[in-house]
């Protein structure tokens, strides 16, 4: 049976009782495979929430592609390329930072959050631009929705799954910003290092996938036909 | 109908083979439950704790017995897959020359309409001895058709037409029963099935008759929509004529078989689906026509072209 | 094995006092009886209101209350049951507690989200009364459109919020779980050492991760068009009814799984420690649950075999139905082949074991019935599919609950509950279950449908039969509140290991210390070492 005996290391042999390390882990490098594994895990969700909108689409684009086509002939496809060429960059830029981060470089870790946040902003600025545009033309279903085309109702569906996943895709993208913002912060106080910068790289990992599910979205919405 | 009893009347062609499917799962059901009941309570008793510092010998595993316990329920449920399979697939598929009825579910009544004309409300009369196919759809929210004794369950879903058939055995009164839970009254939106015999049923449509045969209303609906303008020879749309139940080919690239759900779509819908060849000019007559009058214009465009093969 | 009868004299429930020392605690163990008290009164809301509809149901006719209310009640029954009750149960009370203990950690690995998922419980849980004091919700809890996307008039939007929320609940407890075992096993525990408990605990994660936000969406989906109107799901707007059935079982099947593995587990420690036995065939069980979890993702379509789903679809989801069987069977069967030649006690505990081995094979045999296409037509919808899951969710899944709760009840407070009052209630449960359920199976099968507040006269002998029984059921459920609260004050000193059992958690004091061990465990032995082999000497893992 059981016998007393100290945690044996893992990973890392430096820093056991370095200030990151929190108290229900042996030390630094359980810690972050915990860390690492958990965003792992999440991410899985977040793929199965999103997988569960792409699937409503498929059905329906499979049964009216027609509608759909016509549908997203509405969406500025230029203005779509451009807002992914603007998160591709947000990814560059993330990596970058990731990077510095590793390297215990603080101050280039904190400018190239704010690079990457920056790109993010000018994502959503688009986004918000592309919204107002299609309120004020009446091509928001449930606003006053009005629709004089070929395929009435098909159309009004497909704008429906366009708001609805790239609202989320928002959504996940201002929660990205936030807590870019939060680790901009602990990168002013000097808080990463080599030994430690566990939250950089799993924030780096949700907002690559964040970019990922836009690269899915950009030919499903923008470019149908 | 009446009266308390522990198994349900058998009144179709069906009810006897899916009574014979449950009874061989009783069958299995009652040995394993027995055989396992029977086991703890023989080990519970006969392996009883008798002192505190009893130490009972450990017993390693036997793959053989973990691959025959694996073994032989797999293949007791591949039997009962098959042959569940099997009847379900005879109850999914009605005999040709069953007789059509429609059914409207809508909340919380039960309408139908027999082809010769007759309307029913929460009752349905069907001969004995005569397969019977239900063409059915709801007005509003998903319903369910289930008749008990008949064995026979299938949802009435708005926007679709769905399919049962049975045949009755004998004649009697028995329970209809929504069975998919559609709001407030659904416990209340309950009908009769009466069977009769064929020349009891036969007279008591004569005697019920009070205007047309399902497909000749169609056909003045028909008229009166003015679908004749463009559905006739050279009148720029696809012909109606031996048209249901066929494949269709639309300018997507797809191909569907024009189903009951296919003509309510194009009737209400029809720019959702194109003919190739076609202009999609034809207006939608949302709004414009009801449940009722939905069933006999489909009614009247499946007998077109029928008159050439056997009368429905 | 040394079983001290003094407490110790600092643990976690004395180390820190006040409110805040709970509300703002981070210890695992503290979370877990959170998480108790909140589900058990979450049971109780759900018992009321399945004994309103059981009192309805003593007569033919609508006698009791307005059919509307009638609707309510067993929509709020199905809620709280499933999303706030049996969902979390295990996981969340005796997972929370027992997780970290097993493998000789000090706590999850993610202790503030531990802390969070409470707390998004609690207001998942407020929202949903909130629904429920407004007016209530009348959908089922199945939601089905378009009822009630467009024609029901009552909390739906509000009612799905709360059940939104508290998805997030189950998937922050899942992920901790999945973390905390791939990465803090104690020194020496290899997976094939680990306490079956842990096995379930850890397939049940799986299905949480890729289950629930599908349920997330098509809540957010019912959500939408209930308030704008999108179209979704609504034939006359080119949408389609039956996509809705399609994204909520895709769930809610494997939801099922989530529920009853968890029992699974404790079952595995009960029968061990009560028969003295190794587990037979430690592999096939521990196997068995990952194969569950994974065929489980796979079935759904067999809650929509009359739903005007394509008779070959129906084809491919019956045959898969009868492949997640078999680990079922695979299971019953070995914990059988467990107490053959055991020491067996007849702790209460090991009454609910047994209790649960026999109700969830009858449970379980009846799925087959509800698998096999033909005779489903029949009795889909009917109070034979009600028989079936109250037979595996309350004769299995809370019977394992309630069970765990009386074998950890030492553990966890340190002290011993009144034995003869748990076994009386133990039979009470059993007796009063059969009486309730049993009737439904043929009821079922006569053809009275679910959710039906009147039924034609002839189904009220069974009714009746069904209601009593449910009296009897809810006394045995009142009871132990009484006794287990009683122990809390009056209840014998427990000590580290009353049960003689083997396993991490039981090497340490009860309660235990707030980091659980005085010093990280290394493990040598396989689970369940009761005993040696004898003349099978080689040790057998599997």
């Amino acid at each position: 049976m059981p016998t007393a005996h100290s945690g044996k290391t893992r990973r890392s042999t430096l820093a056991k009782s370095h200030s990151a390390l929190a108290h229900h882990f042996d030390d630094l490098g359980q810690q972050y495979e915990a860390s690492t594994l958990g965003m792992w895990a999440f991410l899985v969700t977040e793929i199965m929430f999103f997988g569960g909108l792409f699937l409503g689409y498929a059905v329906y684009r499979a049964a009216y592609l027609e509608g759909f086509i016509e549908g997203s002939q509405h969406l500025d496809a230029i203005l779509g390329a451009l807002m992914t060429a603007i998160l591709l960059g947000s990814s560059l830029t993330m990596a970058l930072s990731v990077h510095a981060a590793q390297v215990g470089h603080n101050k280039l870790l904190a400018r190239f959050l704010l690079l990457t946040m920056l790109l993010g902003v000018a994502f959503l600025s688009i986004k918000g631009y592309e919204y107002w545009h299609k309120y004020h033309t009446h091509m928001v279903p449930g606003f006053a929705f009005h629709y004089d085309g070929l395929h009435p109702e098909i159309v009004r569906l497909f704008l429906s799954f366009y708001f609805i996943m790239t609202s989320m895709h928002a959504l996940h993208m201002i929660i990205g910003l936030g807590l870019q913002a939060m680790l901009v912060m602990m990168a002013w106080r000097g808080r990463f290092s080599p030994e430690y910068h566990t939250p950089v790289e799993i924030i780096g990992l949700y907002w690559h996938f964040v970019d990922i599910v836009w690269i899915f979205l950009y030919p499903l919405l923008y470019l149908v036909g | 109908m009446e009266g308390f009893r522990l198994f349900p009347e058998a009144a179709s062609t069906i009810a006897g083979r899916v009574d014979g499917l449950f009874g061989f799962l009783i069958g299995v059901s009652l040995f394993f439950a027995a055989l396992i009941f029977a086991l703890l309570l023989v080990f519970a008793i006969r392996y009883r704790r008798r002192s505190e510092d009893e130490q009972p010998p450990q017993i390693a595993r036997r793959d053989w017995l973990e691959a025959t316990w694996i073994l032989i329920p797999f293949v007791l449920v591949m039997i009962m897959f098959g042959w569940g399979a099997k009847l379900y697939f005879n109850m999914m598929n009605p005999p040709d020359g069953a007789l059509e009825i429609y059914a409207i579910g809508k909340q919380w009544m039960w309408k139908f309409q027999h082809p010769e004309g007759p309307r029913e409300i929460n009752e349905l009369h069907v001969p004995v001895g005569h397969p019977v196919k239900m063409t059915m759809t709801s007005q509003d929210v998903i319903h369910s058709f289930f008749v008990p004794a008949f064995r026979v369950k299938m949802d009435v879903v708005p926007g679709r037409f769905t399919h049962i058939w049975f045949e009755a055995t004998k004649p009697g009164v028995y329970h209809l029963f929504c069975a998919e839970y559609c709001g407030t009254m659904h416990a209340g939106m309950r009908g009769r099935v009466i069977a009769m015999r064929p020349t009891l049923y036969e007279e008591w449509l004569r005697s019920h008759v009070s205007g047309e045969p399902m497909a000749s209303t169609g056909e003045s609906l028909f008229g009166r929509l003015g679908c004749p303008t463009c559905h006739r020879a050279d009148g720029g749309a696809p012909s109606l004529v031996g048209l249901f139940g066929t494949p269709v080919r639309l300018q997507s690239g797809a191909t569907v078989t024009a189903d009951e759900s296919y003509l309510r779509e194009s009737i209400l819908n029809p720019r959702a689906k194109i003919v190739t060849g076609y202009q999609p000019i034809m207006p939608s007559f949302q709004g414009q026509i009801n449940a009722e009058e939905l069933t006999q214009l489909i009614s009247y465009i499946k007998s077109l072209g029928q008159e050439q093969t056997n009368g429905s | 094995m040394e079983t001290t009868s003094i407490p110790p004299q600092v643990h976690y429930l004395n180390a820190d006092y006040g409110i805040k020392s709970w509300l703002f605690t981070t210890d695992h163990k503290r979370i877990a009886l959170l998480y108790l008290s909140s589900i058990t009164m979450m049971f109780f809301v759900g018992g009321a209101a399945a004994t309103l509809m059981r009192l309805e149901l003593m007569t033919p006719q609508g006698d009791l209350m307005q059919p509307e209310t009638y609707n309510k009640l067993f929509t709020v029954h199905g809620i709280i049951m499933i999303f706030f009750f049996l969902v979390p149960s295990i996981p969340a009370v005796l997972g929370n507690f027992l997780v970290p203990m097993m493998i000789g950690a000090r706590d999850l690995a993610f202790p503030r989200l531990n802390l969070l998922s409470w707390y998004i419980f609690t207001l998942a849980g407020l929202f949903t009364l909130a629904a429920i004091i407004a007016g209530g919700v009348d959908t089922g809890w199945t939601f089905y459109t378009p009822y009630s996307t467009a024609f029901s008039n009552s909390y739906v939007i509000l009612t799905a919020v709360g059940v939104f929320i508290a998805g997030f609940s189950s998937i922050l407890t899942g992920l901790n779980f999945i973390v905390t075992i791939h990465t803090m096993r104690a020194p020496g525990l290899t997976w094939f050492r680990l306490p079956l408990f842990i096995w379930a605990h850890y397939a049940t994660s799986m299905i949480i991760l890729l289950g629930t936000p599908v349920l997330a969406i098509a809540i957010v989906l019912v959500g939408l068009e209930h308030a704008f109107g999108i179209g979704i799901f609504d034939p006359a707007l080119g949408g389609d009814p039956v996509l809705f059935q399609h994204l909520f079982w895709f769930y809610s099947h494997p939801a099922v799984y989530i529920m009853i593995l968890p029992s699974m587990g404790v079952v595995s420690e009960l029968i061990t420690c009560f028969a003295r036995k190794r587990i037979f065939g430690y592999s096939f069980i521990a196997f068995s649950s990952v194969a569950i979890a994974v065929l489980g993702f796979f079935v759904w379509g067999h809650h929509m075999f009359v739903s005007s789903q394509s008779v070959y679809a129906g084809m491919i989801f019956s045959f898969l139905s009868m492949f997640v069987a078999i680990p079922s069977a695979v299971k019953v069967f070995n914990w059988t082949a467990t107490i053959y030649k055991g020491s067996v006690s007849y702790a209460s505990p090991m009454l609910y074991a047994l209790g649960f081995i026999g109700l969830f094979t009858m449970g379980g045999l009846t799925g087959l019935f509800l698998a096999t296409l033909a005779i489903d037509v029949h009795v889909h919808d009917t109070y034979f599919v009600v028989a079936h899951f109250h037979y595996i969710m309350v004769g299995g899944a809370v019977m394992g609950y309630l069970g765990g709760i009386h074998f950890w009840w030492p553990k966890i407070t340190g002290r011993l509950y009144p034995e003869g009052w748990a076994k009386f209630s133990a039979l009470m449960v059993f007796v009063g279950f059969n009486l309730t359920f049993f009737p439904q199976y043929v009821l079922g099968y006569l053809g009275m449908p679910r959710r039906y507040h009147m039924y034609p006269p002839e189904f009220q002998v069974l009714n009746v039969m069904s209601s009593a029984g449910a009296s009897i059921l809810a006394v045995g459920y009142l009871i132990p509140l009484v006794y287990l609260v009683w122990s809390l004050r009056y209840g014998a000193l427990a000590g580290s290991n009353p049960w003689g059992a083997t396993g991490l958690e039981w090497q340490t004091a009860s309660p235990p210390p707030t980091e659980n061990f005085e010093a990280t465990p290394v493990v040598t032995q396989p689970a369940y070492a009761y005993g040696s082999f004898g003349e099978d000497e080689e040790v057998h893992v599997g």
